[in-house]
C-alpha cells in the first residue's frame, strides 16, 4: 500500500518544473520569467519564432544551460546544483535529438548509437549490439546503416540515427531540438510518427521544439508559445499561449494568430526600422 | 581641483547616459563581450539571434574618453575571463588524469594521430634543418679553419634548441590546428552538447586523449627530429663539405653531452602540453560558423607558437642555472 501511494505521489509530481527562470547572456536576457511544470508522460511541444529561447529552454532543462536566476527541476532535483558524478547519472535518463542530430563524426553510426550505452550501462558486447540493431529498426533504418559514418547518411537517416540513439538507455525524457526542420513533408510526417510512437509505446515524457505547426498540432498534448523578450513589454509574461493544440485557433493574441497561421504582418517593417536604426548608428 | 571635478561629472553623465556599456552605439566594447571562451556568452552567439539596441544616445565630447575607459575595462575582464576559464580548464584536465584515465579505444586512435601522420612531416624538418646549419656556418667555420668543428655546433644547435622548437613549431601547425579545428566543429555541430547530454565528460572524453598523446608523443617525434637532423648535417658535410670524417665525430661527441639532449627532451615534454592544452581549449571556446572554426585554428597555432618560444626562453634560463649549480666548472666548451 505503502509503495502505491509513493507511486501514485511519484506519478502526480511533475518531471520537468521550471520556476521564475530566468537566463542571460552577457547583457542580453534570453528567457525571463519563465515558470512550467511539465507532468509524466506528456508530449510538450514548445513553439515559437528563431531566437526566442527555445534551444535555451530545451539546454536548461537537461543542465547544459544553467539559469541565471529561477530553479530548474527535473524529479524534484536541480541539476545543476548536482555533483558531476550523479549529474551524469542523471543525464542517463534524458535522450536529446538534436537539431543537425550531432552524431560523431568519426564513429559509425553503430558506434554512435551504441556509445550512450558503452558509456554508463553495464551491458554485454552481445546485447549493445542487440540494442543497436533493434533501436535502428525501429527508427527505420537498415542493418546495412551500421557500418557507414554519419556523412554517408541523408539528413533524414541522421535525424532518425539522432533519436536511435536518444532511445538507447530507454529515457524517461526526449528532448526533441525541431526534429523536422531541413526535411521534405513526408520524412517530416516519419519524425512525427516515430516521436507519437516513442511516446505510446514506453509512455517518455517528450519535450519537442519546432516551428513546424503541422508537428505542433500531430504530436503534441500541450502547446507552448514563447516570445522573443526584447520585443515584449516590460511585464509581459514571455510565455504567449500555453495549452492544448486545439485551443490555438481559439488564441486572442495576434502575435499567436500569426505565428500559427506563418503571417509575417507587420514583422518585415519592423526589421527593416531596426536594420535602418543600426545603420543609422 | 575644479576642473578634475567638472570632469568626472561630465563623465558620470556620459556614463548615465550609456548606462550599459554593451549598448553603447559605437563602443567597440562589444566585441569584447564575445569569445570569452566557455562562457555563456560564447553559447549565446551560437544560440540566440542578436537583439540590438535602438535607443538614441547623445554624444557628448567626453563620449570617447568614456568609451576608451569602458573599452579598457572590457578587455582586462576579457583578458582575466579568458585566463582563468584557460586554467579551469587545464585543472579539470589534470584532475581527470589524476581520477580515470581514457579508454584504448579513445587514446590509440590520438596516438596514432599525432604520432605516425606526424612522423615524416618531423623527419624531413629534422633533416632540413642539420643541412641547413651545415650549409650556414660551414664558410664561417672554415675562414677561421674551423671547419672540423662543424659536428659540434650542428649537433650541439640541433639537440639542446632546434630540433625541439623547430619539431614542436611543425607539430604546433600540424597538431594544433586540427585539433582546434577538430573539436571546434564538434563545438559548432553540438557534439560536444550531445557527449555532456550523455552523460560523458567532454574534457574526459576528448582533451584528456589528446592531451597524453601530445605529451608523449612530441618527445618521440622530436628524438626523431634530432635523428634525422644529425644525419643530415653529417651526410652533407662528409660527403658534400669533404669535412674529415674522424674529426667531424671526435668533435661532435666532445660537446655534445647528455645534459644537452635531455635538456631538449624535457622542454619537448612541456611543448607538447602546451600545444594540447591550447589547440583543446581553442577547440572548445569556437565561435559558430566557418570563420569561428578558422580562427580557433589560426589562434590555436599562434598561441601555441608564442608559447613555445616564451617557455623555451623561461626553460633555458632555469636548465643552464640548473647546469651551474649541479657543475660550477662551467660545459666544457667555453
Amino acid at each position: 500500500m505503502i509503495a502505491s501511494a509513493n507511486d501514485r505521489h511519484e506519478q502526480d509530481h511533475p518531471i520537468i518544473q521550471a520556476e521564475a527562470l530566468h537566463v542571460r547572456f552577457g547583457s542580453q536576457l534570453v528567457l525571463r520569467d519563465i515558470n512550467l511544470s511539465v507532468p509524466r508522460g506528456q508530449t510538450l511541444v514548445i513553439i515559437g519564432e528563431s531566437g526566442c529561447g527555445k534551444t535555451v529552454l530545451l539546454k536548461t532543462i537537461i543542465g547544459l544551460v544553467k539559469p541565471t536566476s529561477g530553479r530548474m527541476l527535473f524529479d524534484g532535483q536541480e541539476l545543476t546544483k548536482l555533483s558531476a558524478r550523479k549529474l551524469a547519472e542523471q543525464r542517463t535518463r534524458f535522450g536529446f535529438v538534436f537539431q543537425q542530430a550531432a552524431l560523431f563524426d568519426s564513429l559509425t553510426i553503430g558506434q554512435n548509437v551504441a556509445f550512450p550505452l558503452k558509456q554508463h550501462g553495464e551491458y554485454s558486447r552481445t546485447e549493445i549490439e542487440r540494442i543497436v540493431r533493434q533501436n535502428l529498426l525501429e527508427v527505420g533504418l537498415p542493418e546495412s546503416v551500421v557500418f557507414k559514418k554519419p556523412a554517408e547518411l541523408s539528413g533524414g537517416m541522421r535525424k532518425r540515427v539522432g533519436l536511435a540513439r536518444a532511445l538507447a538507455m530507454n529515457p524517461d525524457v526526449v528532448l526533441y531540438d525541431e526534429p523536422t526542420t531541413g526535411l521534405d513533408p513526408i520524412m517530416s510526417d516519419v519524425i512525427n510518427e516515430l516521436i507519437m510512437q516513442t511516446q505510446k509505446r514506453s509512455n517518455v515524457t517528450s519535450i519537442v521544439i519546432t516551428h513546424d505547426m503541422n508537428t505542433a498540432r500531430k504530436v503534441a498534448d500541450r502547446v507552448v508559445m514563447v516570445y522573443p523578450v526584447p520585443r515584449l513589454d516590460p511585464y509581459e509574461s514571455q510565455v504567449l499561449f500555453d495549452g492544448p493544440p486545439s485551443q490555438l485557433d481559439e488564441c486572442n493574441d495576434k502575435r499567436v494568430q500569426q505565428f500559427i497561421h506563418g503571417e509575417a504582418g507587420d514583422r518585415l517593417r519592423e526589421m527593416r526600422l531596426e536594420s535602418s536604426d543600426v545603420f543609422d548608428e | 581641483m575644479s576642473s578634475i571635478a567638472a570632469f568626472f561629472v561630465q563623465l558620470e553623465n556620459c556614463r548615465q547616459s550609456h548606462p550599459n556599456p554593451f549598448k553603447l552605439p559605437k563602443c567597440s566594447s562589444r566585441k569584447w563581450t564575445r569569445g570569452s571562451g566557455i562562457s555563456e556568452a560564447a553559447r549565446a552567439n551560437g544560440m540566440a539571434t542578436g537583439t540590438l539596441d535602438n535607443s538614441n544616445h547623445q554624444r557628448t565630447w567626453l563620449t570617447p574618453s568614456y568609451e576608451f575607459i569602458c573599452d579598457s575595462g572590457w578587455f582586462v575582464i576579457n583578458l582575466l575571463t579568458v585566463v582563468g576559464e584557460f586554467a579551469l580548464f587545464c585543472l579539470k584536465t589534470f584532475q581527470w588524469m589524476l581520477t580515470r584515465l581514457p579508454r584504448k579505444e579513445t587514446l590509440l586512435p590520438n596516438l596514432f594521430d599525432v604520432g605516425v601522420l606526424s612522423l615524416p612531416v618531423v623527419s624531413l624538418t629534422g633533416l632540413f634543418i642539420g643541412v641547413i646549419l651545415a650549409v650556414q656556418s660551414y664558410f664561417q667555420f672554415q675562414q677561421l679553419g674551423l671547419e672540423t668543428r662543424l659536428g659540434a655546433v650542428i649537433n650541439m644547435s640541433l639537440v639542446r634548441e632546434l630540433g625541439p622548437v623547430l619539431a614542436a613549431t611543425m607539430l604546433a601547425g600540424r597538431v594544433g590546428s586540427r585539433l582546434a579545428a577538430q573539436l571546434g566543429t564538434m563545438r559548432v555541430t553540438e557534439q560536444i552538447d550531445a557527449l555532456d547530454s550523455m552523460g560523458a565528460d567532454p574534457i574526459h572524453y576528448l582533451v584528456v586523449p589528446r592531451f597524453l598523446a601530445c605529451f608523449f608523443v612530441i618527445p618521440s617525434l622530436t628524438i626523431m627530429a634530432d635523428f634525422m637532423g644529425v644525419i643530415g648535417g653529417y651526410a652533407y658535410s662528409i660527403f658534400v663539405l669533404g669535412i674529415d670524417k674522424h674529426h667531424y665525430l671526435y668533435n661532435s661527441q666532445q660537446f655534445v653531452s647528455t645534459w644537452d639532449f635531455s635538456g631538449g627532451i624535457m622542454k619537448s615534454f612541456v611543448f607538447g602540453a602546451i600545444i594540447a592544452l591550447i589547440s583543446c581549449y581553442r577547440g572548445f571556446t569556437c565561435q559558430p560558423g566557418a570563420d569561428g572554426v578558422g580562427q580557433a585554428a589560426t589562434a590555436a597555432f599562434v598561441q601555441s607558437f608564442v608559447l613555445i618560444l616564451a617557455s623555451d626562453f623561461f626553460m633555458n634560463v632555469a636548465l643552464d642555472a640548473i647546469y651551474f649549480a649541479l657543475w660550477p666548472q662551467g660545459a666544457s666548451f667555453l
